[in-house]
């Protein structure tokens, strides 16, 4: 199993950051690589650009903590736990966190390799939001 | 009308796979009579020994912690520089045809241009340049791109997929269900990454990459000066060239390597006389690096398995010749049979064997370091047939298609125009070669620098996982050419390794900007 993560110091509020991704369905906006998904209780699919449809289960979306978890589900995927952290630093000051655990390891690096794309998308979004 | 330039490539081809320079497994008549007509040289060497930074080094004219695509899997910037930039601004058409490998394979979120084109349809697209302008996709106006296999988002396995989707199931597959390189064995001996391939000949990759390149040639009118990148993914590994062809070089009749030990004794001393990682590797207990089978280990190999590996390698380095030679026979077609500048060479070599050693890694010795370069000049220009032995560097190719184009090298570029021969060498001081490892995966993370010059391979351990800073190599190469006796902590070469170390020193801090370095972004 490998973990990988990566963080963006994001100069908008946490609340501006969360308000960005916390969403399951906005997914194709802040992720590169995610054109569409389809969102049904629990279950999310993303479909990616190169046609790949991936199910992921969504297992935590808290506003207090800040804290979104999702599973990829996929047969090739022994084990995924995807964490996305927004911690308030300032008051127009924040931390994104996006963490990648999975089995098999070259599937944990693709897959992180994909989140960083998606921390510069959330940061600019969140940035240019006009939001408190 | 200018000199046209037709660039080879392979991928993982070994400086004495060549008849040229001395080969006797495979048969390469092709390559051999651009070698007597041109320049060959017997001492190149690549800036990196895997392909993603040794390719980027090709394009850019720049070293791997210059470009900053410093391992495979880092792209290399979409806006780094690029010589086909440069001749596309020089009014040639450019095309770049096979394997590019700029950009990482596994791209399941369809982020990188290599991946995308064959579905978008499209010959290129639009991206931005070193400069600040737009243009095509890292200089070229055509890139149609394949790799080792038939899987993926690439031009010839969309091919495959949609003309021969029966012979899919023939190839070897590259990776494995946990998209570890594979393991699984095959052939006569068990060999890994080995497979009989009932594919016909005409559907696999060498020809079909000869085969678009011919027609992308047809396309171009008489005047247009061209450059067109031809890069075959052969002899890399899976070796599962097409069934029809492998009674070519009778596995059995394969002699073993000069440098493949035969007990494992001798294996076994020769290992442990390098630094650590080699018979850590040997033994099972560590993989450094994504490019060799993660579940293989090299001290079951077997010699019959060496011989087989090297029979199908030499099959398909004449697969290779052959493609190369139908693609001149269109280029005199056309009319340019004295205006074209052909160079030949591969990104890095491969251990096929030596020290009791398969595929690739951190270790720099000639099986990886010592590659195959030939550059045979537009018959027009009257090129004097001449063999260069001082070392030189495929950093040099940038400056060198530029030159051939006429046009002068940018400031970017940190390698010298090749030599003509030994004499130009010495007057513009080709006296070393550095060739850099950087790699960090899973934990482990090595560092190596090599400088090479006509009498010493020198090598230095930076600190990693596997290395604390002190360890080296040093091979004498005139009496000792396998490179079988570390020197590094012999008293007697003290001043040699000074003066090799400095050599070290005066690269790391060499002027120029470098980018910084890539993001590790997929395996490969």
């Amino acid at each position: 199993m490998a973990s990988l993560r990566y963080e963006r110091r994001i100069a908008a509020s946490a609340d501006a950051v969360w308000d960005v991704m916390c969403r399951p369905e906005s997914i194709p906006d802040w992720f590169p690589g995610v054109v569409s998904c389809s969102v049904v209780g629990k279950s999310r699919t993303i479909v990616t650009a190169s046609g790949l449809e991936m199910p992921e289960e969504i297992l935590t979306i808290d506003p207090l903590l800040r804290r979104f978890a999702y599973r990829i589900t996929a047969p090739a995927y022994r084990f995924h736990l995807g964490l996305i952290d927004v911690i308030a630093i300032g008051p127009r000051d924040s931390l994104c966190i996006y963490s990648t655990t999975a089995e098999p390891d070259a599937l944990a690096l693709i897959i992180a390799g994909g989140t960083l794309g998606a921390l510069e998308e959330i940061r600019r979004l969140a940035e240019t939001s006009g939001k408190e | 009308m200018g000199r046209k330039i037709l660039f080879i490539t392979t991928d993982q081809q070994r400086y004495d796979t060549v008849g040229a320079n001395g080969g006797l497994l495979s048969r390469t008549p092709v390559l051999d009579r651009l070698a007597d007509e041109g320049i060959r040289y017997e001492r190149c060497q690549p800036t990196s020994v895997v392909c993603m930074p040794s390719r980027a080094s090709m394009l850019t004219g720049q070293f791997p912690t210059t470009h900053g695509a410093w391992m495979n899997g880092v792209p290399l910037a979409v806006d780094a520089p690029s010589v086909a930039e440069s001749l596309h601004d020089a009014g040639y058409a450019t095309a770049l045809i096979g394997k590019a490998h700029f950009e990482p394979f596994m791209d399941p979120f369809g982020r990188f241009a290599e991946n995308s084109l064959a579905n978008l349809g499209v010959p290129t697209v639009e991206q931005p340049w070193f400069d600040g302008r737009r243009g095509v996709h890292r200089g070229f106006d055509h890139l149609e791109l394949a790799t080792h296999g038939v899987m993926g988002p690439l031009h010839y396995a969309k091919w495959m997929h949609e003309h021969h989707p029966e012979a899919i199931d023939g190839f070897y597959s590259v990776v494995d269900s946990d998209l570890n390189v594979n393991a699984a064995r095959g052939g006569d001996t068990d060999a890994p990454q080995v497979k009989v391939n009932p594919v016909p000949r005409e559907w696999y990759h060498t020809d079909w990459v000869a085969d678009r390149t011919i027609s992308w040639l047809k396309q171009q009118s008489h005047e247009q000066d061209w450059f067109c990148w031809m890069s075959f993914p052969d002899p890399h590994h899976p070796w599962d060239p097409p069934r029809s062809e492998i009674g070519r070089v009778p596995w059995r009749d394969v002699p073993l390597p000069a440098n493949y030990p035969e007990t494992s004794a001798e294996r076994e001393a020769l290992l442990d006389a390098k630094a650590r990682h080699w018979r850590a590797w040997y033994d099972g207990r560590v993989v450094s690096n994504y490019e060799a089978p993660a579940h293989w280990i090299p001290a079951t190999l077997t010699a019959n398995q060496v011989r087989e590996v090297n029979a199908l390698n030499a099959v398909e380095v004449e697969l290779i010749d052959e493609a190369i030679g139908r693609v001149l026979k269109a280029v005199s077609a056309k009319g340019w049979g004295d205006d074209v500048d052909v160079i030949f060479t591969s990104d890095h070599g491969e251990l096929q064997g030596d020290f009791g050693l398969l595929f690739k890694g951190p270790y720099h010795v000639d099986g990886l370091l010592r590659l195959p370069l030939i550059w045979r000049p537009a018959l027009s220009s009257k090129p004097e047939p001449s063999v260069v032995h001082a070392p030189v560097s495929l950093v040099s190719l940038a400056a060198t298609f530029l030159d051939v184009a006429g046009q002068p090298a940018p400031a970017w570029v940190e390698g010298s125009v090749l030599p003509l021969n030994d004499d130009d060498a010495h007057a513009r001081s080709f006296s070393s070669t550095v060739t850099e490892w950087d790699s960090a995966l899973f934990g482990v993370d090595v560092h190596v620098r090599s400088v090479v010059t006509s009498d010493y391979l020198y090598t230095e351990y930076l600190p990693g996982t596997m290395h604390d800073g002190s360890e080296g190599e040093l091979y004498d190469l005139s009496d000792d050419p396998l490179q079988r006796v570390n020197r590094f902590d012999d008293p007697a070469m003290t001043n040699v390794r000074a003066t090799l170390s400095e050599g070290l020193r005066a690269h790391e801090d060499r002027p120029g900007e470098r980018a910084t370095p890539g993001v590790l972004m997929a395996p490969v």
